[in-house]
């Protein structure tokens, strides 16, 4: 019992060391990105689905497109409205949301989520805005 | 507590009533169904059992006439020219009839014509594919609606058994990645990333869309595309009225794409 006070140095410099990212960084919340539409998309009034649900589970209908399109061949999504789209990301979701770095890109790098849509996928061309 | 039996018969009559209210009701029973989103094909799209080529060889003198079918393919799919033989991304080629159809036929002492002929040579869609079974990830699979063999390049691995597997070398690696190889990007299709394996995938984009084949398109009649297992159909007719042969028959792959020599 004669390394109590090693221990309990320990201790407190584990959690100094632990606990440095908070206490640094506190008070500086990075406000969460504002999502910038395009007039097309704007325009549109509603995405595939409700703006609440797409906000949550994109990737969710992503993921399903992706699977339904290439496996099974299955290209037209039709949204409960009765609206048809062809499911396709660069063709159909960027069509509208053609500012890939203010609308995908700034919420992804908030979140820290790198998907890998885009080392296949063609961005649009970078439009004058 | 006390409970008399009335009272607990009075309280389950208040119960029931309460629970029949339109409000309580309403949250209870789901409503009306909600429309369920609908998945499915374009009404223009071409369907068969099991799609088939026929490629005419007799119209293809030299390599010129090759040339824009392959030039036609590997623009719209961002099929990247890579001059370095080791690293090269082809879907679709020509050869010399000798590297066609080694094993398939006598290619000795054959006429000067045929040997210098060009022969395209793609992904064959076989009715019974080796890379398919090859796979440890099903990323190549052959579609069931119509028997295109296929890739998801999203689960790809990038292990190459398919083309250890592949008696036809249709499958190309992409040791590079392939995207400052590619001169002018078709911004309608995706490119590949670095390390997946790539092929022909018989424009199932464009069929979808009641397209044919690029190359087809292309070649002006000299392929045909169509339903091998529709009497009927355009290749079938070809088939039964020429002497055609395909690539390795011997192999038992079942090459659906078919050579009028």
């Amino acid at each position: 019992m004669n390394d109590k006070k090693w221990i309990i140095t320990g201790l407190v410099v584990f959690l100094i060391i632990v606990l440095f990212p908070f206490w640094y960084n506190r008070g500086k919340a990075v406000p969460p990105p504002e999502i910038k539409l395009t007039d097309k998309a704007k325009a549109a009034k509603e995405c595939v689905l409700s703006k609440e649900y797409m906000k949550a589970e994109h990737m969710q209908i992503l993921d399903l497109w992706r699977e339904v399109v290439v496996r099974e061949g299955q290209r037209i999504y039709t949204n409960p409205k009765g609206k048809s789209f062809v499911m396709s990301l660069s063709n159909t979701c960027l069509d509208c949301h053609s500012n890939k770095a203010d609308f995908c890109d700034k919420c992804h790098n908030y979140a820290s989520v790198r998907p890998y849509c885009w080392d296949c996928h063609i961005e649009p061309p970078k439009e004058k805005s | 507590m006390d409970t008399s039996r009335r009272r607990v018969l009075q309280l389950l009559g208040l119960s029931a009533a309460a629970l029949s209210a339109p409000p309580v009701l309403d949250a209870l029973a789901a409503g009306p169904p909600a429309a369920e989103p609908k998945i499915g094909t374009a009404k223009e799209a071409l369907t068969a059992k099991q799609w088939a080529m026929v490629i005419d060889t007799r119209q293809f003198k030299k390599e010129d006439d090759v040339l824009p079918l392959i030039e036609a393919c590997h623009k719209i799919h961002n099929v990247p020219k890579i001059d370095f033989k080791r690293w090269e991304i082809k879907w679709i080629w020509s050869t010399h009839f000798e590297h066609a159809f080694t094993g398939t036929t006598s290619t000795r002492f054959i006429s000067e014509e045929i040997a210098h002929r060009p022969f395209l040579v793609l992904c064959n869609h076989c009715e019974n594919p080796p890379c398919v079974r090859a796979c440890p990830t099903k990323a190549t699979f052959k579609r069931p609606s119509d028997g295109i063999v296929m890739m998801d390049f999203h689960r790809c691995i990038g292990c190459r058994f398919c083309m250890a597997a592949c008696p036809f070398g249709a499958r190309s690696f992409n040791y590079r990645d392939p995207r400052p190889f590619v001169k002018e990007t078709n911004q309608l299709f995706p490119t590949r990333m670095k390390g997946v394996v790539e092929k022909c995938n018989f424009c199932n984009e464009r069929l979808a869309e009641g397209k044919l084949p690029a190359c087809v398109e292309a070649s002006a009649g000299k392929l045909k595309f169509g339903d091998l297992f529709d009497e009927k159909s355009e290749v079938r007719e070809l088939i039964k009225t020429n002497f055609t042969i395909r690539r390795k028959v011997n192999l038992g792959t079942e090459p659906a794409v078919y050579y009028i020599v």
